[in-house]
């Protein structure tokens, strides 16, 4: 950034007629304008690391999770989620997620996985419902 | 496994049956204002007291009393190696701590994914899952042993922030650091990547009760003109909080770590305490986590002992909800666990001294005081409006406006500028498709679920966060680098009870020493080496100079290794004498009364030491009935001799304090012999004492006994009596 001289008492002069309590109002108005954009690009983003949170939560190791998800990665289904690939594999071909993840992990199945995906829509009979 | 004050805690134990470990609690644990009484005095700002704890030394002097501070006390641990770090935090418990924060190894924050097993750290301990349930399990024992819940933390940063929020969660973390701010300009983690990551380790953390504290003070530890950066670090406190209230963490869970940003010889207090006033108004709701100045801290401990006491000045009056410590040889070396046990005594000391201190002062807000606070929040609107008005946070960064020393508005163009294209991670953030799935509890953000799903993880038949018993455990990956690795080369060693000093690890064999040298500091330095090789020391290195002037001298601190164990077995340590019961010595006294004569001898004004054994309020030689006739200080030896023999007294004590040119030994030997030489050695007992006093050292000159530092009038009267006992049935001593 440019080198700027101390210029508060120009800049204050639309703050000096507040109250305190005005002020911290004005400051938090400003805060959650500031981070709003923020949470919305996180609401709407997923990261490798998300998606191996989701593995661990499914009960896999941190190794299985790193796998399936670089897996997932090279075939651009990160979007997707990885936790719901392993998931709508283990539908497709009956198996329990803990097998459906070790098979995804020894890189088998990925083919299947692809074509659920190119099908679009959920494996499951519900119609799906957003959550926030 | 229940630990023992006079057991150390079994690693091995620790170690075993870890993969069936569960932590007992998960969620942040605040003190009980409790034990409000203490002795002879009411606290207003005092805690549950503990159940095994060292108190302060000065406690004797008040029946042991060891009153607890109402706020949260941290120590941070962190030496690279766990199971060192465990006995640290029993010390560090013992002493007070309650917030064990465990600092990660360096390079763990760009490292992308979660690392298993045990290795070794640098500057920190790389984060496990069985270095958390190792620790965890520990610190549930030391939390039996003292009685108070003890708060586990560490760090939820880097690229694996999500990951490492769900093993916290897991495993039962009390507490974390979280601020995608730090990722981003001090970890130069991308800030798209940094963001998204955070909101999901937030909900997590949430999740599970975690407190979570900032990275705000960085911008004071980083910044070339610290003390300018004030209404940079409450936008920087305000963006991790306004953020992590958007994903769901309630306010009484966001902890600021603030940090008096300045300290002497700058007027400290002047700018230190409107900041402190300013954080306080503009963020009530929140917690404050007070941290001690870290950005002056130089290799003197002493002064470094100063600033933190008028740290926690400020704490005392403001408030803090944790008050966290640093050692003071933060500038010297990584801390010495000694050195955690320090700075978390300087903390009680301080706050447990300045109790009620609010009641008795009011801060002046209609002075310069109200002016700066106003002026602080002043600043720190414009700069936030200006984020949001320059195209927002990213924007911001990209332009390099924090962490720039000038006080905004100024600015110097020195701050650090990150590129939103660019930093670890970059390009790795992927859009969530409308069907993108997560089957799991507490994931943050846009979740196709199916309608009628009542917990996401229905879907999976349970997550970990709902059963932990799906939770993978992974014991160790590496064969060479792991806790029993570093283990086995002291078995032996630790089986024979060897001792060898140390200061971080076990057996590393550390140890310091002062010296004043009186040449200049460079000759000093060269010369205190030369020192500790000629003892033959190993790796001896200068870790603090003090000039105290140019040519008359320096003051020295060198560490260095001792290459040698001592063999316990090798010790003579003399037997204590049995004390006597005071009924025992009431009762011998009352067959046969005995009459003292006692003085503090030569040119000596020092008297407290001695009133102490003599007076009956003092539980002294009074109390069992002994009569004593005291002659003041500063009495010769002769005129003592004298009085003996006028009064036909039984024992002569004598209290010396003075050592110089060895003037104690000498009244002690003078005693003897004049005593000898008037014929009256056989039928008197003499006793001396003083600080630099020993048993040992008094029978040398001529004493039937000399007591030192810590000794009551019990002591001295037992020993009057059973030796008056003994000398009558002519076994002598």
């Amino acid at each position: 950034m440019i080198q700027r001289p101390d210029d508060f008492a120009k800049r204050r002069a639309a703050l000096a007629g507040l109250t305190e309590e005005q002020l911290k109002e004005r400051f938090w108005s400003a805060a959650f304008e500031v981070v709003a954009p923020l949470v919305e690009l996180a609401r709407q983003h997923t990261s490798p690391s998300i998606e191996r949170s989701v593995l661990l939560r499914m009960g896999f190791s941190s190794i299985e999770a790193k796998t399936i998800v670089e897996l997932c990665a090279e075939r651009g289904l990160l979007g997707k989620g990885a936790g719901h690939v392993v998931l709508k594999y283990a539908e497709a071909r009956g198996l329990s997620i803990r097998a459906a993840g070790e098979e995804l992990c020894s890189k088998k199945g990925w083919d299947t996985v692809q074509d659920l995906f190119q099908k679009g829509g959920l494996a499951l009979d519900t119609p799906p419902k957003q959550e926030d | 496994m229940t630990l023992h004050p006079n057991k150390k805690i079994d690693i091995e134990e620790v170690l075993a049956d870890l993969e069936h470990y569960r932590p007992r609690r998960k969620g942040w644990c605040w003190r009980e204002a409790d034990g409000r009484k203490e002795g002879a005095f009411e606290y207003r700002q005092a805690s549950k007291r503990l159940e095994s704890s060292i108190p302060l030394p000065a406690a004797r002097h008040f029946g042991g009393i060891d009153p607890q501070p109402d706020c949260v006390i941290t120590t941070e641990i962190a030496s690279g190696r766990f199971e060192d770090d465990i006995r640290r935090m029993r010390m560090a418990a013992w002493h007070g701590a309650d917030h064990i924060m465990v600092i990660r190894t360096a390079g763990q924050s760009h490292y992308d994914g979660l690392i298993e097993g045990t290795p070794e750290g640098v500057g920190g301990v790389p984060i496990s899952r069985k270095q958390l349930r190792a620790t965890r399990k520990a610190l549930d024992m030391i939390e039996d042993e003292v009685g108070r819940p003890i708060n586990f933390h560490s760090y939820v940063s880097g690229v694996a922030g999500p990951e490492i929020a769900v093993l916290f969660a897991e495993e039962g973390v009390n507490g974390a650091h979280q601020d995608p701010q730090y990722n981003v300009l001090y970890r130069n983690v991308n800030m798209h990547r940094s963001f998204v990551d955070a909101a999901v380790a937030k909900a997590i953390m949430a999740s599970a009760g975690m407190l979570q504290i900032d990275g705000a003070h960085n911008a004071n530890a980083t910044a070339r003109e610290a003390f300018k950066v004030m209404p940079e670090l409450m936008v920087q406190h305000a963006i991790n909080c306004a953020f992590s209230e958007s994903v769901g963490m309630q306010k009484d869970s966001i902890c600021l770590s603030t940090v008096p940003p300045t300290a002497p010889p700058a007027p400290a207090l002047w700018l230190d305490l409107p900041y402190a006033v300013a954080l306080r108004k503009m963020f009530e709701g929140y917690r404050f986590r007070a941290q001690e100045n870290t950005r002056y801290i130089e290799s003197d401990a002493r002064e470094a002992t100063v600033t933190h006491v008028l740290n926690l000045l400020v704490s005392r009056l403001t408030s803090a909800h944790i008050q966290s410590t640093i050692t003071p040889d933060e500038g010297r070396n990584v801390p010495w666990h000694y050195n955690n046990v320090a700075a978390i005594q300087t903390a009680k000391q301080a706050l447990v001294g300045m109790d009620g201190l609010s009641e008795l002062v009011k801060l002046d807000e209609d002075g310069p005081l109200g002016e700066k606070v106003r002026e602080l929040m002043e600043r720190a609107v414009l700069f936030m409006e200006e984020i949001r008005d320059s195209g927002g946070y990213f924007e911001a960064v990209s332009r390099g406006f924090f962490v720039d020393s000038g006080f905004y508005p100024e600015r110097n163009g020195d701050g650090i500028a990150r590129d939103p294209k660019g930093g670890v991670g970059h390009g790795t953030i992927v859009p969530r498709d409308a069907d993108y799935l997560a089957p799991v509890c507490h994931h943050f953000g846009h979740n196709a679920l199916p309608a009628g799903i009542e917990r996401p993880c229905d879907l999976i038949g349970g997550c970990t966060l709902c059963d932990p018993s799906k939770i993978v455990y992974i014991d160790e990956l590496d064969e060479q680098d792991n806790v029993r690795a570093r283990l086995e080369p002291f078995r032996e060693h630790k089986q024979k009870g060897l001792i060898r000093p140390e200061v971080q690890w076990y057996g590393d064999g550390m140890i310091s020493m002062t010296m004043f040298l009186p040449v200049s500091e460079t000759m000093a330095e060269h010369a205190a080496v030369a020192i500790a090789e000629r003892l033959g020391l190993g790796d001896p290195e200068v870790i603090h100079k003090a000039v105290m002037h140019p040519a008359e001298g320096t003051l020295i601190e060198l560490k260095a290794m001792v290459p040698f164990d001592i063999d316990p077995g090798s010790i003579r340590i003399p037997e204590k004498p049995r004390t006597l019961s005071e009924e025992e010595i009431r009762q011998a006294i009352s067959r046969r009364p005995m009459h003292a004569v006692a003085a503090t001898v030569g040119e000596d004004e020092h008297s407290v030491g001695m009133r102490e054994i003599i007076d009956i309020k003092h539980g002294g030689l009074e109390k069992f009935g002994i009569r004593v006739t005291y002659l003041g200080t500063s009495v010769p030896v002769e005129k003592l001799v004298d009085a003996a023999i006028e009064t036909d007294a039984d024992a002569i004590l004598i209290s010396t304090i003075i050592t110089h040119a060895d003037i104690h030994r000498k009244n002690m030997k003078r005693l003897h012999e004049l005593c000898v030489e008037k014929g009256i050695r056989d039928r008197l007992l003499l006793i001396s004492g003083g600080t630099q006093v020993t048993y040992d050292m008094a029978r040398e000159c001529g004493m039937d006994a000399g007591f030192g530092r810590g000794t009551r009038g019990i002591d001295v009267a037992s020993f009057l009596v059973r030796e008056r006992e003994s000398r009558s049935s002519g076994r002598g001593v």
